[in-house]
């Protein structure tokens, strides 16, 4: 066991081991800091942003940043939860996310995450992009229509599963996507299977696996029974 | 066997071209960037069994290659015009009137900007900056750059283009890109012959050479101003298999293009500069990572190249020491991230130029995760009078903190756009004299759109690193320009270049450009100002790297000096709903054959 240090989480003494990140203490001290596209199994993609705190005045992304003894780290303040709430409708905006219609609605860590920071619109223009929906695997179907970019499914294809079935490819908002590695473009056409570790990984409703959407009907499902801030800490 | 036809229109084998440009490359994958320009090069476009074979070949997945192909503008992975028109739209070449003569020319060509002519002839479209600014409005026409378009060479063009004549039979005056070196100094009048500091540096040992670059205190001329010394240093320090030099010529901060001509005419200076920071950092190889719009210099840089392999100064056992050191030239595709030197790594190794997490920084673990020092192509030709002059000649050029010369890139409403050399200190009035600002100066972009905007009452300030510090960018604009269309042209920049990663980038970049539109059609109120500043908070704190946090710089510049700039436009200063409710019935009253007063919204209360 190594050395142990603390930080300051809003006030809160945290203690942590050498080369752990501000995330990764967090949450192993039962502290919630919003997060969507980190993940404890996989090394910090950093993207979303969702987890930005402040650490000693400065904005820095908790999942990436390495704890060190006696900083002070904001964490949800009125500030960064406001800054948070704005990313949320951002990525709302971005894609086509109707929550009613949706099977992971109550599963849904976008939607989760927005009730807990009390996101109550979309506030800006929706973009309404035109994004595809693959339907030709047997047992999963895609809808990138939710796709808010976490790469999520992409470090687990690579790194759980040796497959690279799902790449993050293109620039910038109108080109970046989710790239299948078949030359059709088709999740049927590469070697993705239901028992992949990337078929259960999506948090939001892009990876659906076929006939199982409503077994859980909606009102019992996770984020149903507890919010996302209780949800995930347990994890 | 797959046929295509190749641009020049003749029949070529299209897995011959692949297999013949993944052997010239060994079938390294991170290589990539090069096998696929060009294999594109040959074939016109990246068909899906093109990147499929590629894939195979380099023993990748397919789907990374294709994530690379997608990421840069100037990979296509549809087919393309035989001729590919691309406008440079600086805000430069838009004052040149770049816009009219674009639809000039589509007009004449019968066809749409982004769209490919019905007879796959042509498509005519806009590219960010292509470093033309002093020599606008400027086009790529199949990735070679012309200068100086005008009415006249539109309707040349439109008729080479429906004749299909070969770009080697159009005028060769409409290549000539001019150096316009408008003012020397230290850099610009070295008097240095090749290998003269390269032996001064190497006498000096790799451990003196570094001594004499920290005491020159040279800081790196790429903008954010790091000391060269203690970035050498760090990386010769740092443990790995290999060091590597990597020259960043990347050079697309619009408004930019003093590395295009220290590249025309001083190239033996930039690949001395480098083979000097290989000496220093114990490397053996460099990489030159060139913009992809700089595609025409290929030949010419390869000769000096070749040269100084024959004269002993690059290759093995340099100046008959033992110290064995070789430069390559790699080729961006139209990505302006990758001047972050973390995504120009990315690029070289063949990836999308996403900016990579920091730390690790660079110096530790850069190419092939090897330590690497990342250097701007001015920084490199400065090393050199260090090496030959010593530290402390070197020192007592400019101010305390910013020592020696800096390179400008004046482009705008002056009478002789170009390059202009002067010791750091130098005000932003003295520059506008030398190159004749026309008029009176409305304001000043200086260091390109992630730079800062100076109103006309700010001209006495100063070009270093204790006021303002650049990468060379000096954009002029006169009394009868519009700040507003200047800042609305950046936002689109800035959303057209995002990489895409990180939320507040990505789609930040997109609201704010809509924002302007917004204005831009008379549709905005106070709110919307409002919702641009709130914007640019989120964007300067949360942002991944320098792209997005810096993408709102020229909005909150202009918002606070040029406010009537925005205020003219929007549609009343008090808070209004964008949504014209009135008009939005009209489909109601024209369904209804209704147009009385009680159909139109005013008249109900």
């Amino acid at each position: 066991m190594s050395e142990q240090h603390t930080f300051q989480l809003d006030g809160e003494e945290i203690p942590f081991a050498a080369g752990q990140t501000i995330m990764q203490a967090a949450q192993a001290a039962g502290k919630y800091i919003p997060h969507l596209c980190w993940h404890p199994e996989f090394k910090p993609h950093g993207s979303c942003k969702l987890c930005t705190v402040k650490v000693n005045g400065r904005f820095g992304s908790s999942c990436t940043m390495e704890a060190s003894a006696g900083q002070n780290v904001e964490n949800r303040t009125p500030e960064l939860d406001d800054k948070r709430r704005t990313l949320l409708q951002l990525l709302f905006v971005e894609g086509n996310h109707f929550c009613p219609s949706c099977e992971k609605s109550g599963n849904c860590l976008l939607q989760a995450t927005a009730y807990e920071l009390g996101m109550m619109t979309p506030h800006f223009d929706h973009f309404y992009p035109d994004r595809p929906v693959d339907a030709s695997h047997p047992d999963v179907m895609l809808d990138f229509n939710r796709c808010i970019l976490c790469s999520l499914c992409v470090q687990a294809s690579e790194l759980a599963d040796k497959k690279f079935v799902f790449v993050m490819g293109g620039r910038g908002m109108r080109g970046r996507k989710i790239i299948l590695n078949s030359e059709s473009g088709r999740l049927a056409d590469t070697d993705f299977s239901v028992e992949d570790r990337a078929a259960s990984i999506c948090p939001v409703g892009v990876i659906l696996k076929k006939r199982v959407g409503f077994a859980v009907p909606y009102g019992e499902r996770t984020y149903d029974q507890a919010p996302v801030s209780a949800v995930e800490v347990a994890k | 066997m797959r046929m295509s036809q190749c641009s020049m229109g003749s029949i070529m084998n299209v897995n011959e071209v692949i297999t013949a440009t993944l052997a010239r490359h060994g079938n390294d994958g991170t290589r990539l960037m090069q096998i696929l320009r060009e294999t594109q090069e040959a074939l016109g476009w990246l068909a899906p069994e093109t990147l499929t074979a590629i894939a195979e070949g380099v023993g990748w997945p397919r789907a990374k290659v294709e994530g690379t192909a997608a990421f840069y503008s100037f990979f296509h992975l549809r087919p393309r015009g035989r001729y590919c028109v691309l406008w440079s739209d600086n805000i430069t070449d838009r004052m040149l009137g770049n816009r009219e003569l674009m639809q000039a020319l589509c007009e004449k060509l019968w066809l749409e900007p982004g769209r490919l002519s019905e007879d796959g002839l042509v498509s005519v479209n806009t590219t960010s900056c292509t470093g033309m600014c002093d020599q606008g409005p400027a086009v790529l026409v199949n990735y070679r750059a012309i200068t100086r378009m005008d009415m006249a060479r539109v309707e040349q063009m439109a008729e080479l283009i429906r004749s299909e004549t070969p770009l080697d039979q159009w005028p060769a005056e409409w290549f000539k890109v001019e150096d316009n070196i408008r003012r020397k100094d230290a850099l610009l009048d070295h008097g240095l012959v090749p290998g003269q500091a390269l032996a001064a540096g190497m006498a000096r040992g790799p451990q003196g050479l570094i001594d004499e670059i920290k005491a020159s205190g040279l800081r790196g001329r790429g903008g954010a101003g790091f000391s060269t010394g203690m970035k050498w240093a760090f990386c010769r320090e740092a443990k790995g298999e290999a060091h590597y030099v990597v020259c960043n010529a990347d050079e697309g901060e619009p408004g930019t293009f003093k590395d295009r001509v220290l590249l025309t005419s001083y190239a033996d200076l930039v690949f001395e500069g480098m083979t000097l920071a290989g000496y220093a950092i114990g490397a053996q190889k460099g990489l030159m990572y060139l913009r992809g719009e700089y595609r025409y210099m290929q030949d010419a840089l390869e000769s000096v190249l070749a040269r100084r392999r024959s004269e002993r100064l690059l290759g093995a056992r340099i100046l008959d020491k033992d110290f064995d050191f070789d430069i390559e030239i790699h080729f961006g595709a139209g990505a302006y991230v990758c001047g972050e030197e973390s995504a120009l790594i990315e690029s070289l190794e063949g990836k999308p130029g996403r900016p990579r997490i920091r730390p690790p920084f660079p110096v530790t673990n850069g190419y092939l995760d090897q330590p690497t020092a990342v250097n701007n192509v001015e920084t490199l030709a400065a090393a050199c009078l260090v090496a030959h002059h010593g530290g402390a000649w070197y020192a007592q050029l400019g101010t305390e903190k910013s020592a020696g010369t800096k390179l400008l890139s004046v482009s705008g409403d002056v009478e002789r756009p170009g390059i202009y050399e002067y010791p750091f200190g130098v005000t932003v009035q003295q520059v506008l004299d030398d190159a004749g600002a026309r008029g009176c100066v409305q304001g000043v972009q200086i260091s390109g759109p992630s730079g800062v905007t100076l109103s006309a009452d700010e001209l006495g300030r100063r070009i270093c690193f204790e006021d303002i510090p650049t990468a060379g960018a000096f954009m002029v604009f006169d009394c009868t320009r519009d700040m507003f269309e200047v800042a609305r042209n950046f936002a689109h920049f800035f959303a057209h270049e995002s990489c895409g990663f990180c939320t507040p980038c990505r789609v930040g970049t997109q609201v704010v450009a809509r924002l302007m539109d917004k204005l831009a059609t008379n549709h905005g109120s106070p709110y919307d100002i409002d919702e641009m500043f709130k914007m640019h908070r989120l964007m300067q704190g949360a942002s991944h790297c320098g792209l997005g946090n810096s993408a709102c710089n020229p909005l909150f510049d202009t918002l606070n000096k040029f406010r009537p700039a925005y205020e003219r436009r929007l549609k009343s200063l008090d808070y209004e709903p964008a949504f014209d409710l009135d008009a939005a019935l009209s489909e109601a009253r024209q369904m209804t054959g209704r147009d009385d007063a009680g159909a139109h919204l005013q008249n109900v209360e």
